[in-house]
C-alpha cells in the first residue's frame, strides 16, 4: 500500500509542476500588455510602471516564476487588482459555498444515478428501461443553465415552493439538483452497462442457481463488482461538478468560487485568475489521487499494477 | 443517410474483406437503431435551418420593435418577442448557424491537433511521448469547462476566442485515444511487415496507421460536437462568449434570466434548441459507436 501511495504521489509531480507553470504564465500568454489590460485605457505611464513593479513583472521570467512558486507554497497568491484583498483570502472565503454545492450535488448524483441505472439493468420491462435511459439522455443533453432556469420558473415562480437563492439547506436544493442532473445521467448509463456485464458472469449464475433471491444477488453479488467502473466515473464526475458549479452559481446567483472566477475573467484581474486556476487544478489533482487510492483499497489487484 | 455511408466506407478502406458488403452491413446495423436514425434526422434538420435561416426567419434577428415588447407566443410571433421587441423564433433560427459553426470548428481544431499529437506520441515514443502526454495530463487537470475558461481568461472574451478555447480544451481526449489506438495498431502484422520492407516512418504513420485509428476518433468527434456546443453556449451564458446583440442561444438564455417572471418564452425556446441539437449529436454518437467501435459490440 505504501509503495502504491508513493508511486501515485511521484506520478503527480510533473502535473503539479505543469499546473503551476500554466497558472504562472497566463498573464504572459495574454495578447497585449496585461498591466495595461488590468488598468484600462486611461491609466498613466506612472500607474503602469508602479503596478508592473508591484506585480514583479519587471524582473526576469525565471525569477518571477520562482517568486510565484515560493509565495504560493506559503499560501500567498498575490493581491487582487480590483479589491486590493489577498487572493488567498478571497478564495478561502468562498470555498465553503462551492464545496457545499458540489458535495450536495455529488450525493444526489450518486444516489439518483446508481439507483436508476440499477433499475434499468434489472428491470424486466423494456418500457421502464427505455423511460430511464430516455431520462439519462435528457440529463446529458440539457445544459444546466437551461434546466436551472426551468427549475426557477417552475418551483420558485409558478409554484412558489422553493427560493431561487438563499442560505441553508432549502436554498441549496434547486442549485444542487440542477448541478447533479448531468452527472446522475452519466452515472445511470455507466451503472446500467457495468451491471449488465456483471450479471452475465458465472458467479452470478451460480448464486442464482443456489436459490438465492434475485434482489440479494443483485445487491450483494453483482452491484459490488459493478461498482469499480462506476467509482471511476464518479471520480471523474467530481471534476465536471466542480466545473459545472461555475455555471450553476451564476444561474442561481450564489457567491461561490465559480462566480468569483467568472467575474475575475470579465475584469481581467490576473492575480485572481491565476490564484483560482492554481487552486482548482490542485484540488482536482488531490481528488483524483484520493479516488485512485480508494480503488487500491476496493480492488487489491490494482495496487499490483 | 449518405453521410453515414461515407464514414463507414472510409473506415473500411484498408480492410481486405469485400468493402461494399461490410459497408452495407454496417449501414444496416446503424439503420436498425431508432436512436441513431432520429439523431441523424435532428442534425439534418438543424443543418437545413442553419443554411436557410435568413429565408425561414419571419423577421430580422436583430430588428427591435418598441411597440411589441415581451409579446407572448401567438400567430404574429410563434415564440414571442424579447425585452427589446425582437422576434425570438428568428433569433433561435439564426442561433443554429452560430452553434453549429462553433461546434464544428471547435471539434475540427481538437480532432486534428489531438489525433496528430496522439499519433506522434504513440509512434515516436520515448521523449516525444513523455513530453506530449505529460502536457495533456496538465490540461486534463482542469476538468470540463474549466480549461476553456482558463483559455478565455488568457485570450479575452468573445465568440471567436470561445471557439478556440473550447477546441484547444478538448485536444487531450483525442490525443489519448489516438495514442492508445496507434499503439495497438503498431503491433499488427502488416505494420511490422511494412517496417521490415523499409517504409519510412511518415509513410507508416499516415498511410498505414492513421486510417486504422479513425473509427474511435469519429465516434469521439460526434459526441464532441455536442459537448463543444454545450461548452460554448455555457461560456456565452456567462458573458464570456458571443456578445450582444448576436443571436446566440446561451447569450439569449442569459438575457432571459432577468425576465423569467414576465416572459417565460424567452427562457424556453433557446434552451430547447440547444437540448435538441445536443441530443441529436449524442444519439448519432451512440449509434456510430455501436457500428464502428468493435469493443462495445
Amino acid at each position: 500500500m505504501l509503495t502504491f501511495l508513493l508511486r501515485r504521489l511521484l506520478a503527480a509531480v510533473p502535473v503539479v509542476f505543469g499546473v503551476t507553470l500554466l497558472a504562472f504564465s497566463m498573464s504572459h500568454l495574454t495578447p497585449g500588455d496585461p498591466v495595461r489590460i488590468m488598468l484600462g485605457e486611461r491609466a498613466t505611464a506612472e500607474d503602469v510602471t508602479r503596478l508592473r513593479a508591484q506585480l514583479g513583472l519587471d524582473r526576469p521570467l525565471p525569477v518571477q516564476y520562482l517568486t510565484f512558486l515560493s509565495n504560493a507554497v506559503r499560501g500567498d497568491l498575490g493581491t487582487s487588482i480590483r479589491s486590493g484583498q489577498p487572493v488567498s483570502r478571497e478564495i478561502t472565503d468562498r470555498v465553503d459555498e462551492t464545496a457545499a454545492l458540489t458535495g450536495a450535488a455529488m450525493a444526489i448524483a450518486i444516489l439518483l444515478g446508481v439507483s436508476l441505472g440499477t433499475f434499468a439493468a434489472v428491470s424486466r420491462s423494456p418500457a421502464l428501461e427505455a423511460v430511464i435511459m430516455g431520462f439519462a439522455l435528457l440529463g446529458i443533453s440539457m445544459p444546466t443553465f437551461w434546466s436551472g432556469l426551468l427549475f426557477i420558473l417552475l418551483f420558485a415562480i409558478v409554484l412558489g415552493w422553493l427560493p431561487v437563492t438563499g442560505t441553508g439547506i432549502v436554498g441549496l436544493i434547486l442549485p444542487a439538483v440542477t448541478l447533479a442532473l448531468p452527472a446522475a445521467a452519466v452515472l445511470a448509463r455507466m451503472t446500467r452497462s457495468s451491471l449488465l456485464e456483471v450479471l452475465e458472469q458465472d458467479f452470478v449464475r451460480t448464486a442464482r442457481s443456489k436459490g438465492i433471491h434475485g434482489s440479494v444477488v443483485v445487491v450483494k453479488h453483482a452491484l459490488r463488482n459493478a461498482f469499480i467502473p462506476v467509482l471511476t466515473i464518479a471520480g471523474l464526475q467530481f471534476g465536471s461538478l466542480m466545473a459545472g458549479s461555475v455555471i450553476v452559481e451564476s444561474v442561481f446567483a450564489r457567491p461561490g468560487l465559480g462566480r468569483f472566477a467568472v467575474n475575475a475573467i470579465l475584469a481581467r484581474d490576473f492575480p485572481q485568475i491565476q490564484g483560482i486556476v492554481l487552486f482548482a487544478g490542485l484540488i482536482y489533482l488531490v481528488v483524483n489521487m484520493v479516488v485512485d487510492l480508494l480503488y487500491g483499497v476496493l480492488d487489491p489487484r490494482i495496487q499490483a499494477r | 443517410m449518405t453521410a453515414t455511408g461515407t464514414t463507414t466506407d472510409g473506415q473500411d478502406r484498408n480492410a481486405g474483406a469485400p468493402r461494399e458488403a461490410r459497408g452495407r452491413k454496417a449501414l444496416r446495423r446503424f439503420l436498425r437503431r431508432p436512436g441513431a436514425v432520429a439523431g441523424t434526422v435532428v442534425i439534418a434538420a438543424f443543418v437545413i435551418i442553419a443554411i436557410l435561416a435568413p429565408v425561414l426567419a419571419p423577421y430580422e434577428p436583430q430588428a427591435m420593435t418598441y411597440t411589441s415588447i415581451e409579446v407572448p407566443p401567438g400567430p404574429e410571433h410563434w415564440f414571442g418577442t424579447d425585452d427589446l421587441g425582437r422576434d425570438v423564433l428568428s433569433r433561435v433560427l439564426h442561433g443554429a448557424r452560430i452553434s453549429l459553426q462553433v461546434g464544428l470548428i471547435a471539434v475540427g481544431i481538437a480532432m486534428t491537433t489531438g489525433s496528430l499529437l496522439g499519433l506522434l506520441a504513440g509512434f515516436l515514443g520515448g521523449w516525444w511521448d513523455s513530453v506530449i502526454m505529460r502536457t495533456m495530463d496538465v490540461m486534463l487537470a482542469f476538468p470540463g469547462i474549466l480549461l476553456a475558461l482558463a483559455i478565455v481568461a488568457i485570450l479575452g472574451p468573445g465568440l471567436f476566442n470561445t471557439m478556440i478555447a473550447v477546441g484547444v480544451a478538448a485536444i487531450p481526449v483525442y490525443a489519448r485515444t489516438a495514442r492508445a489506438s496507434t499503439l495497438s495498431v503498431l503491433e499488427l502484422d502488416y505494420v511490422i511487415a511494412a517496417r521490415a520492407l523499409g517504409a519510412r516512418w511518415p509513410r507508416i504513420a499516415f498511410i498505414y496507421v492513421l486510417p486504422n485509428i479513425t473509427a474511435p476518433i469519429i465516434v469521439l468527434a460526434t459526441v464532441g460536437v455536442a459537448t463543444a456546443i454545450l461548452s460554448a453556449a455555457g461560456l456565452s451564458y456567462l458573458g464570456l462568449g458571443a456578445q450582444p446583440p448576436t443571436p446566440e442561444w446561451g447569450a439569449m438564455l442569459s438575457d432571459a434570466r432577468s425576465y423569467l417572471r414576465s416572459a417565460w418564452w424567452m427562457a424556453t425556446f433557446p434552451g430547447l434548441a440547444i437540448m435538441l441539437v445536443v441530443m441529436g449529436f449524442n444519439l448519432l454518437g451512440d449509434g456510430l459507436r455501436d457500428v464502428l467501435d468493435p469493443r462495445s459490440r
